[in-house]
């Protein structure tokens, strides 16, 4: 049975051609092949959100979706978020700023979830960032002031802005 | 996760005619597919990814009725605009379900195969005992921690229940699944899941090689004047303690009860329809002990476990209460 074979994945603007068993996950892939290891396994489940990815600019769980049916789709991870010079991404910013972890663990995946949760627009209050945010489980319990930093970059970005 | 052959179906006639060698499973999300591959629960030698199917994805609002195709995404459906407007209680069960991340992935025809999160049932290594797994086997949450588990549908056999939000939307409202294997066929979403009996392991009305190309809901008063309550254990990303999915249409006199459409989530085997309580409500006049009165039978029948009794108690006060604001008393 061919379950191995040459896959492209276009991640951070960047192909990367890789060999891969079918059930490799993207996470997988991402962290164990492609060298990307921002992207965090919590639950391998669906379940904590830590593998939070954006897969065609939607937030998605990259231990749920098998590496090949990202083929050909554009993969941001949270290696890829930051301006080239380094200038951190204005929701990266607003988490330090904010002190919005602790062991820090499920911030990439908050931070691609956040960033994402502005872009649809779904940041107009704290109610609603709660809401939005929910498939992001915080274990250290920073949730409030994961919620300041997602409300402050989100009147930074303006409803509606570019991922 | 056993080894599997990955395929991409680049069209319906493709994937339809790769499915019919055993083994084999549709692949849309990945949601449900994926997770139960990791638990050992789905075990296909080949999955047909069918994401890249054309037209599948389309939601169209007609006069008289809403069409989705079954590879809308869930936040797609729960997010239009028109959806929202002629079927609020769609919208709101689907964006009540799961999470955001979720609902990108999750597709509409996969959302209705979602199996249960009966935790028996989704582990493999410490019981092996599940006769929705493995028929005949027996099941271990009938004396376990069954807090989550069904009082409405149970059989000895089954008492996993249905997890589903989308689904009790449908069958409140006569929905239709439009089916393609090798011809084509619709059947009521009401028919389309089956009661466990004494062979939980089949769930739903698709048979091998088949595939769901869509749902159809058709438009009515009481599908506009619409709700979706869903009481959890917690605010927000968690399966239904109790859900209710309801609709009301008013006389012209706008105080008497024309219809109502009520089913119900979390409590049961399957999407449960609740017809008693539609029909005790038939012709009434719309206030709270009415509703109160009706919503009273919507446990009949109910049975419960060691754990779950609480959910008798608490599924007629959900339908009251969702009852209660669709009509705007709340």
């Amino acid at each position: 049975m061919a379950t191995q074979r040459a896959v492209r994945l276009r991640i951070n603007g960047r192909d990367h051609d890789l060999t891969l068993d079918s059930r490799v996950t993207l996470l997988d892939a991402l962290r164990e092949y492609a060298g990307l290891p921002g992207s965090k396994k919590g639950c391998d489940q669906g379940q904590c959100g830590a593998c939070t990815v954006h897969v065609g600019g939607q937030r998605v769980l990259g231990c749920l979706t098998l590496a090949m049916q990202a083929e050909g789709r554009e993969i941001t991870t949270i290696e890829g978020l930051a301006a080239p010079d380094g200038t951190l991404h204005a929701v990266q910013a607003a988490f330090v700023e904010h002190d919005a972890f602790q062991c820090g663990y499920c911030t990439p995946g908050q931070i691609m979830s956040a960033v994402a949760c502005i872009h649809e627009g779904h940041a107009g209050s704290d109610d609603e960032i709660r809401e939005y945010m929910s498939g992001n489980i915080c274990r250290c319990g920073a949730y409030p002031h994961i919620v300041a930093a997602v409300r402050d970059a989100a009147a930074r970005l303006g409803k509606g802005t570019s991922l | 996760m056993r080894a599997l052959e990955y395929l991409r179906a680049p069209d319906t006639a493709t994937a339809l005619r790769e499915a019919a060698q055993p083994g084999t499973r549709f692949l849309a999300g990945g949601t449900t597919l994926v997770d139960l591959m990791k638990c050992g629960v789905e075990r296909p030698a080949r999955v047909i990814d069918i994401t890249h199917l054309p037209g599948l994805d389309e939601v169209t609002v007609s006069d008289t009725a809403i069409r989705i195709g079954a590879l809308a995404k869930m936040s797609q459906v729960a997010a239009d605009a028109r959806v929202r407007t002629v079927a609020p209680v769609i919208s709101e069960a689907l964006w009540r379900a799961a999470s955001a991340q979720l609902r990108n992935m999750a597709s509409i025809g996969g959302n209705l195969l979602q199996r249960t999160r009966c935790t028996y049932f989704r582990d493999t290594a410490a019981y092996p005992n599940c006769n929705k797994r493995n028929p005949g086997s027996g099941c271990a949450a009938m004396d376990g921690l069954n807090r989550n588990h069904a009082v409405l549908g149970a059989s000895d056999a089954c008492i996993a229940t249905y997890p589903g939000d989308l689904a009790v939307a449908l069958v409140a409202f006569d929905a239709t699944v439009r089916i393609m294997g090798r011809f084509e066929r619709v059947v009521p979403v009401d028919q389309f899941f089956r009661l466990p009996g004494d062979r939980p392991d089949l769930e739903h009305d698709l048979a091998p090689g088949e595939m769901i190309l869509g749902i159809e809901i058709p438009l009515s008063d009481a599908l506009r004047r619409s709700h979706y309550l869903k009481v959890r254990d917690r605010a927000s990303y968690e399966f239904a303690a109790a859900s209710a999915a309801v609709g009301i249409a008013l006389e012209a006199d706008g105080r008497t009860i024309r219809e109502a459409r009520v089913a119900l989530g979390g409590v049961a085997t399957k999407p449960w329809r609740a017809r008693a309580v539609e029909q005790a409500l038939a012709g009434k006049p719309l206030n709270e002990a009415v509703i109160r009165d009706a919503a009273a039978q919507a446990m009949a029948g109910a049975q419960a476990r060691e754990h779950n009794a609480y959910k008798i108690a608490l599924a007629p006060k959900v339908v009251a209460r969702a009852l209660m604001s669709a009509g705007g008393i709340a």
